[in-house]
């Protein structure tokens, strides 16, 4: 009997490698000491940025993934986007992309055609230049880009530049990993799974843009290992944060589907991966599991003056999404994360 | 006794299907689930704490875990204590017990062995068990025939716990065909298991 073809099987970031696996992985490998790579993998952040002059960087990033809806155009939007955020997340320009597809050979090219228009949809709204790729065979659809963006080597945004008294502001909803589950097993409503379109097609530039404009001293992109764990990269064992969950932006349905157990693989891993490092003060199950949903192409995290958080939230809210002022930087406490 | 092969199947479908297995059960029936990653039986012990139902599992190999869950039953302490520590397994998370040698301190090997035998076996009667067991070099005998703790180390898996043999260690002292309890890891594992442990005791 022949397995019927397959276009989503639970995808997005859901399906990275866990934190703790890819952790030890990388400790092995040696470091570069060229002085002009100014990031590498070792601050586990966004982007890799190199210096070519004084005025002049460049930051690279990738990122690809199997389906986590199941139209190709929407899939290729959203692939695109998550893979451009990384570039948003450091403060930088995008200029150019290339594609990168895995696709099976017995698949309609109708659907490749789809995703790669998708993808190309939001390269050309980003402002940038598609300008190839590369495909290979293979048994399940996988996509993204590889992104070339610039910089001044004085305005990169690291993700763990944060200092204590900062305002954290989250820009999209969170709960996108809980309502793609949902969806999959066919319990998810069309508004959320709609809600969560509208949040993993929106580029990060906007959000980005309005960041830049503040006293901005760090940021991220939320992606697959949830908020919690991109947080804690961004503490970096140097401060603590203390979250307010009432203000915590996300889509309402995701907190019924996690009551009903429609949680990841990933979302488990990150759970184990940074639950000793965090203190739920009564929050509730849902929200727990709310906040270590991997997130596709989800928000970015931003850590600013605190005078400033204000006037940036209310930029911020004009682009349409949820978000909020969620937590604040704290001096290094026992926990590194605490949710109030 | 309903049973549900989940093998192959993606989170969340394990749990879900158990669910939906679970609601059309009488109360105090269980569902066994087998599945292929322990990632998987974490989603059903976290599920089976939130709904406050009693929660068993066991290793069988590496890619086949079975979980048994029993409908309606609400009074299992394991559970709620899980509950009060939003420790969402009953299995105490992140507690790993390594033993590099088959003998307990230094100083008069035969006494070491018969101390180590004893420490294995004082586990199994702890309150709170460990979320694994490594054994690796000297300790890789442990687990192997003729161990005089295969018995106790078979008990600690048969009550939830990851028992693990270095698979280089067991081929060093020629042991790869004798292992009588626990399965076989590598470095990598080892390593991942080691640096995300909240707790390690080492006899």
């Amino acid at each position: 009997m022949e397995k019927p073809l397959e276009f989503c099987r639970g995808g997005g970031c859901t399906a990275k490698l866990g934190p703790a696996a890819l952790k030890t992985v990388l400790q092995k490998i040696e470091k570069s000491n060229d002085p002009n790579l100014l990031i590498g993998y070792e601050g586990s952040d966004d982007a890799a940025v190199y210096r070519l002059r004084d005025d002049l960087a460049i930051v690279q990033t990738l990122d690809f993934f199997p389906p986590m809806v199941d139209d190709p155009f929407t899939f290729g939007q959203i692939a695109a986007a998550n893979a451009l955020s990384d570039i948003y997340a450091m403060g930088a320009d995008f200029k150019t992309a290339l594609n990168i597809v895995c696709f099976p050979e017995n698949m309609s090219l109708n659907v490749l055609g789809s995703i790669l228009l998708g993808g190309s949809d939001k390269v050309k709204e980003a402002g940038g230049v598609l300008a190839g790729g590369h495909s290979i065979a293979d048994q399940d659809v996988k996509y993204g880009l590889s992104v070339t963006g610039t910089i001044h080597p004085d305005k990169i945004i690291a993700n763990n530049g944060c200092r204590k008294g900062d305002a954290l502001i989250l820009t999209k909803p969170l709960g996108v990993g809980i309502v793609c589950a949902a969806s999959r097993v066919k319990a998810s409503s069309d508004e959320a799974m709609a809600k969560a379109i509208k949040s993993m097609t929106t580029l990060n530039k906007y959000a980005s843009e309005i960041a830049r404009k503040y006293r901005t001293h760090a940021c991220t992109d939320v992606t697959g290992f949830g908020f919690i764990v991109h947080l804690c990269e961004m503490l970096n064992d140097r401060f603590s944060a203390v979250i307010f969950k009432d203000r915590i932006p996300f889509i309402p349905e995701s907190e019924g589907y996690a009551n009903e157990f429609y949680l990841t693989a990933a979302g488990q891993r990150n759970r184990n991966f940074a639950e000793n490092r965090v203190l739920f003060a009564d929050c509730p199950f849902a929200m727990q599991e709310i906040l270590f949903d991997p997130q596709t192409s989800g928000g970015l995290l931003i850590s600013l003056d605190p005078r400033d958080a204000d006037a940036a939230l209310r930029e911020l809210k004009t682009l349409g999404l949820p978000c909020g002022i969620v937590g604040e930087v704290t001096d290094k406490l026992d926990k590194s994360i605490i949710i109030e | 006794m309903k049973k549900i092969d989940a093998r192959g199947k993606q989170c969340p479908l394990p749990v879900i299907e158990t669910k939906k297995a679970l609601e059309q059960s009488a109360p105090g029936e269980t569902v066994e689930v087998i599945v292929d990653n322990d990632i998987a039986v974490q989603n059903l012990s976290k599920f089976a704490v939130q709904k406050k139902m009693s929660f068993k599992s066991q290793k069988n190999s590496e890619g086949e875990f079975v979980v048994w869950i029993t409908s309606g039953t609400a009074a299992d302490t394991a559970a709620k204590e899980s509950v009060d520590y939003c420790i969402p397994d009953s299995r105490r998370q992140g507690t790993v017990i390594v033993l590099s040698s088959d003998a307990m301190g230094n100083g008069d090997e035969t006494l070491g062995k018969l101390l180590m035998k004893g420490f294995i076996y004082a586990v199994t009667k702890q309150d709170t068990l460990p979320e694994t067991v490594i054994m690796y070099n000297g300790g890789a005998k442990l687990s192997c025939e003729g161990s005089e703790s295969a018995g106790d180390l078979k008990n600690l898996e048969a009550q939830g716990v990851t028992v693990l043999t270095c698979g280089t260690c067991l081929n060093h002292y020629g042991l790869t065909e004798k292992l009588a309890a626990g399965s076989v890891t590598n470095m990598y594992d080892i390593a991942e298991r080691l640096s995300r442990a909240s707790l390690i005791i080492r006899p």
